[in-house]
């Protein structure tokens, strides 16, 4: 059953910068956050806690007003500090001062053998109450799962192609008790999982020696990590399909809730990027304030924080909080300078995905960019074509894709598309565009009309 | 450098909202950004590094791709001038360079000037950024003019296709035909006269060689056809020995349009295009091969002298060379989907020739080629993408 599938095309942005695979030394920040802009399709925010209140890990902080069936609990045991709101009223983050022993809202234990037995039902409940739920995503639409369908297949992508992306296997060291166990719980939602591997690495045996899954093995440069890309090619998402992808963390962390009884936010995060002195991992919990990481740990000081990658991530402050998916930080210089004729001089240090005149950095494939912030260009027209194609390793036309949301023209985006892909799968046409287009957020929006119209 | 960058600090503040010259923002914005790169970052979301291109570089890449065409449409020019005199000349000479810098580089100047100066008022009114398309359109027009072309009529083609055939539309990524050819176009209809006969070549006003005829390779296949008398014979019966040579024809020391004569010339351009990735190679390899795919099929009917021409002379005389690698690549009009691209210039090709041969009006068919394909290359894609959706919905599922 297990299948072999080589991608071509695609690019991967080499970076300076990769953590090594070392744990360093024990930095404990001191305020956690939950916030509702890690998640997609939060209608209406609405805080379950006051400033002052205390709360244990596990405790429900947030959950949807429109939605109340999935709740967000704390991270970590402590006392609530702030409920940060933006321009109008806008929730952004409710901030939790941690304690210095974690405190845990406990629940049910099983064995893995227990687990086998339980019934689907018994699973969803503390799956909710403790909130691991939100791991769960469903496409179409990159949402948390709704605990009410039941999907056609669930997908885990064991490997991160992403620019400077954590090692997954090194993310889970030591966790192969509590990933079978996650992967036995996934099973009640669906009897066909599919768990997709590097072919071009050795593949651990935390990720081999699960039982009773589909292992599939894809090559190919970046985005053939990508969860999307993999259903494209292995079972596809028609419309009407309901297909759900989950992170190896994420499964591990619904393992750990169900053979110890709690909601463990604890995980590794690699802070990388070119700014960083030593890009090392570090331990610590879901939704960690940075400035301790940072702090003295920067070549240069005008720099941009990003909660995950360079593709996907999203700018947060010096004192800002990693986002509830990520287990990456990157730190890259800001690139707000003008540059005299700098559309034109030949340059062998800017990374470019094409070889237009001057840019010369396809004669250097192995080597690592040091890259910034600044845009190389401003917004134009779309002129240039073919290029999209070139990065996208799925039979979609991401050119057309983007007009027909553009557009508005739901039949087209439906008959085009927009099922299959979320915003990680198109940041690469970003990157590459000529004409400078925020792709991901016009695809968002495409995906916003599709869900709610 | 720096004192530029102050000037520009120091200015910038008049143009932005609320300055008493916030109408020209745009204009203002062309020119900083033409020196300076801007400071803009990414977005706080969506990726957060951009690759290092842009548009202008793209456009320059283009642009430098035409350098060898025109340098040696330049001296071209003056040879062509000599040749016609009677007198010997070598191809790179002093004297070929001045006359052909004479004639060329005005027609260079006032196609920009007239370009860019409807940009900018375009760009004033309608609120919209200067597209960089300009840089390359600017190039091409002069060079798909005849030396003898009068300024005023390159004025006015510019004109009319920068606003009837660009900003009519929407403005540069929205035109459906080719803007430097819509201007060759409107000329070729407006003024005949001025665009086909003895226009080839500067004659000037001295004494002309004996013999001496302006007419082109595609005037003198025509002709031999009409006469029914073989082709190639006639190319090489040329009142200037070796002229219209299968070799000279390849080279372009020839009459004919400034920049479209040398296929040498083109082909350089080309193969920069094409390693720089900027140019589709599928449409420049696919326009030469239905050229000589329809060339050998006209072979095997044979009905005139025309269509016995051997295949590999249709790829050398005229322009093709020029409007494949330059024209049909315009990746505006042209079809958008890679499997499109290779119809489309397979028909561009096949065009050419079907013109060239079976219609006696229109000496060269590549003009009307390409725009009849940058109206038809919607429609391709239109079949490509519909078939992409066909595929996608019947997928089987595992």
């Amino acid at each position: 059953m297990s299948k072999f599938v080589k991608l071509k095309k695609g690019f991967d942005i080499k970076l300076a910068g990769k953590a090594e695979k070392q744990i360093a030394g024990v930095v404990q920040p001191d305020t956690f956050a939950v916030k509702p802009t890690d998640f997609q399709g939060i209608l209406r925010p609405k805080v379950l806690v006051k400033e002052g209140e205390n709360v244990k890990a596990g405790t429900p902080v947030l959950i949807d007003g429109k939605n109340d069936k999935i709740k967000h609990t704390a991270p970590v045991s402590g006392e609530i500090v702030a409920v940060k709101r933006g321009d109008k009223r806008k929730l952004l983050e409710i901030v939790i001062l941690s304690d210095r022993e974690i405190e845990y809202v406990e629940f049910p234990t099983y064995t893995i053998s227990d687990i086998v037995n339980l019934k689907k039902e018994d699973c969803v409940e503390p799956l909710i109450s403790s909130g691991v739920w939100p791991n769960i995503i469903q496409r179409p639409y990159g949402i948390i799962a709704d605990p009410d369908t039941s999907p056609k297949s669930i997908f885990i992508s064991a490997f991160d192609t992403h620019p400077l992306a954590p090692d997954q296997d090194f993310l889970l060291k030591d966790q192969d008790k509590f990933f079978e166990a996650g992967i036995a719980v996934l099973r009640k939602f669906s009897p066909s999982i599919h768990l997709n591997v590097n072919a071009n690495s050795e593949v651990s045996g935390l990720f081999s020696q699960v039982k009773d899954i589909q292992i599939n093995k894809f090559s190919g440069p970046h985005p053939a990590g990508n969860v999307g890309v993999q259903i494209h090619h292995i079972d596809p998402i028609r419309k009407g399909d309901i297909v759900w992808t989950v992170s190896p963390f994420g499964v591990a962390q619904i393992g750990k809730l169900f053979l110890e009884g709690r909601y463990d936010a604890s995980r590794l995060i690699a802070f990388t990027g070119s700014e960083i002195n030593s890009p090392k991992y570090y331990r610590t919990y879901t939704g960690a304030n940075i400035r301790k990481f940072v702090e003295n740990n920067l070549k240069s000081e005008h720099v941009r924080y990003i909660s995950g990658n360079v593709l996907t991530g999203q700018k947060i402050e010096k004192d800002g909080h990693i986002g509830f998916y990520d287990s990456q930080v990157t730190v890259i210089p800001e690139g707000d300078y003008h540059e005299f004729f700098g559309w034109i001089l030949p340059d062998a240090k800017k990374l470019s995905f094409h070889r237009a005149f001057g840019l010369l950095s396809f004669l250097m494939p192995k080597k690592d960019f040091v890259v910034d912030t600044n845009t190389h260009g401003e917004d134009r027209a779309f002129v240039q074509t073919g290029v999209f194609e070139r990065v996208i390793p799925m039979d979609i036309l991401p050119m057309y894709l983007i007009k027909a949301i553009m557009a508005e023209d739901f039949d087209g985006m439906e008959a085009l598309g927009i099922y299959e892909v979320i915003e990680e799968d198109l940041a690469l046409c970003e990157f590459v565009d000529v004409s400078k287009h925020d792709i991901q957020a016009i695809l968002r929006e495409g995906i916003d009309l599709m869900q709610y119209s | 450098m720096k004192l530029l960058r102050t000037f520009f600090d120091k200015q910038k503040p008049h143009f932005e909202k609320g300055g008493k010259w916030e109408k020209f923002y745009y204009i203002f914005e062309a020119h900083e950004t033409l020196l300076f790169t801007p400071k803009s970052t990414t977005n706080a979301t969506g990726t957060q590094i951009k690759d290092a291109i842009d548009m202008k570089r793209m456009m320059m890449t283009v642009l430098i791709s035409m350098i060898p065409c025109l340098i040696f449409g330049i001296f071209n020019v003056g040879y062509q001038h000599f040749i016609a005199q009677g007198q010997e000349v070598s191809f790179l000479s002093l004297d070929t360079l001045v006359i052909g810098a004479i004639k060329v580089l005005p027609v260079v100047v006032v196609s920009y000037a007239t370009g860019l100066s409807i940009e900018f008022i375009f760009a004033t009114i309608r609120r919209h950024p200067v597209n960089e398309g300009f840089l390359v359109t600017g190039m091409l027009i002069p060079l798909v003019m005849p030396p003898t072309v009068p300024l005023w009529q390159v004025a006015l083609a510019t004109a009319f296709a920068v606003v009837i055939g660009k900003e009519a539309f929407g403005g540069t990524g929205m035109n459906i035909l080719n803007v430097a050819l819509t201007a060759r176009a409107f000329l070729y209809f407006a003024y005949p006269t001025d665009m086909s006969g003895d226009v080839w070549t500067y004659v000037g006003d001295t004494q002309l060689v004996d013999g001496y005829s302006g007419a082109t390779a595609l005037a003198i296949a025509a002709e031999a056809s009409t006469a029914e008398s073989p082709v190639v014979a006639a190319l090489g019966n040329s009142w200037y020995s070796g002229l219209f040579d299968f070799g000279n024809l390849i080279w372009g020391q020839i009459p004919g349009s400034i920049g479209e004569t040398s296929v040498i010339m083109s082909l350089i351009g080309g193969a920069i295009l094409i390693l720089t990735g900027v140019g589709s190679w599928k449409i420049i390899v696919s326009v030469f091969g239905g050229a000589y795919a329809m060339g050998l099929l006209f072979n095997v009917i044979g009905a005139n002298t025309y269509m016995l021409m051997p295949a590999e002379y249709h790829l050398v005389i005229g322009g093709l060379a020029f409007g494949a690698v330059f024209m049909a690549t315009d990746p505006v009009t042209a079809t958008q989907t890679e499997t499109g691209k290779w119809i489309y210039g397979f028909l561009i090709g096949v065009i050419t020739v079907i013109i060239r041969v079976v219609n006696p009006a229109y000496p060269e068919g590549i003009m009307m080629a390409i725009l009849l394909m940058n109206v038809f290359a919607p429609l391709i894609d239109y079949y490509i993408v519909q078939a992409n959706k066909k595929r996608r919905l019947q997928r089987a599922t595992v």
